[in-house]
């Protein structure tokens, strides 16, 4: 049994690359908070560049929960697009140059989001790592965690509830 | 006497993340608060409809239900969200300003209770609401 051979390494890092820079820099609000996202595989990281702007005490000082609440909402809406467009990605479905240009496929909407906060966020970077922990036809269900010095020290999580776009379908989804 | 609703609106006015986004307070007094933000290009989450993302709503949802704490007539010298549940009904109007108000309908020694809505021009069919719990800080 002859397996296909495995694709040039460059070939998947370019495409699964580009296809996350489309997704997180198309985004003003995204670009405006400064959350970045690092990838290994198909497991991403949300980055929060720390920036003056971001504080909402200026005694403490901390980084607004706002902030906190953007950064884990934007984390889990990014995670939960990038596993639902993973196998589009993959098959070469999905024309990279267009979303690149910045026609991006429909995206899940946020129905609902809880968020609990642990401790104040300290004025550094902080990050967040999202579970899809039910991916339905109509429906998904994200948990999501965040951290600064320490990876065991969360200073926010939170569950969200999520509307997935209409797939494509004799049925119209 | 201390002016609690006058400490309130300079305290918010002075957070920078509430510049950076332009929040307005409007109002504030007996555990009431209502606060503006007006269309943005840098709040879009959407950019092919020009829809404000969810975090800017959460941002000014979180700085409100704060505010309405910080002006209860027991009010605390500050607050903290422990948590914050919002559900999201509709994207707003892109071009129109989000309007928040929050109300701290209940407060113990330690822990204030909140609940907010945001609407857009069309005041009748809610943006978002928002209810949550706030640590009460006495100096």
């Amino acid at each position: 049994m002859a397996r296909p051979r495995p694709e040039p390494m460059q070939v998947v890092k370019q495409r699964r690359d580009a296809a996350l820079n489309a997704l997180v820099h198309e985004v003003p609000y995204i670009q405006f908070l400064g959350i970045e996202f690092e990838r290994r595989g198909d497991e991403l990281t949300g980055l929060l560049n720390f920036d003056e702007k971001l504080i909402g005490n200026p005694y403490l000082p901390a980084i607004h929960g706002g902030v906190t609440a953007a950064f884990l909402e934007t984390t889990s809406i990014i995670t939960l697009s990038w596993s639902y467009l993973w196998p589009e990605i993959e098959s070469g479905a999905i024309d990279l140059e267009q979303m690149a240009a910045g026609d991006l496929p429909r995206l899940p909407r946020t129905i609902g989001f809880t968020i609990e906060y642990l401790r104040s966020g300290l004025p550094r970077d902080a990050y967040a790592r999202a579970t899809v922990t039910r991916a339905g036809r109509r429906y998904a269900s994200v948990l999501v965690e965040a951290w600064q010095d320490n990876r065991d020290k969360l200073f926010a999580q939170a569950s969200g509830r999520f509307l997935m776009p209409p797939r494509d379908g004799p049925d119209g989804g | 006497m201390v002016d609690k609703a006058k400490l309130a609106r300079q305290f918010i006015e002075a957070i920078p993340h509430c510049r950076a986004l332009g929040m307005v307070l409007t109002e504030i007094g007996d555990g009431m608060a209502r606060i503006e933000m007006p269309y943005d290009g840098k709040l879009v989450g959407d950019p092919k409809t020009g829809v404000v993302h969810g975090g800017a709503v959460s941002a000014i949802m979180d700085t409100c239900c704060g505010a309405a704490v910080m002006s209860h007539p027991s009010a605390p010298d500050s607050t903290a969200t422990i948590d914050l549940r919002i559900d999201y009904m509709r994207g707003a109007t892109p071009g129109q300003t989000i309007v928040t108000t929050a109300h701290c309908y209940h407060i113990t020694r330690n822990v204030a209770f909140v609940r907010a809505k945001a609407v857009d021009d069309d005041t009748g069919r809610p943006v978002a609401t928002a209810a949550g719990s706030f640590t009460v800080e006495k100096r």
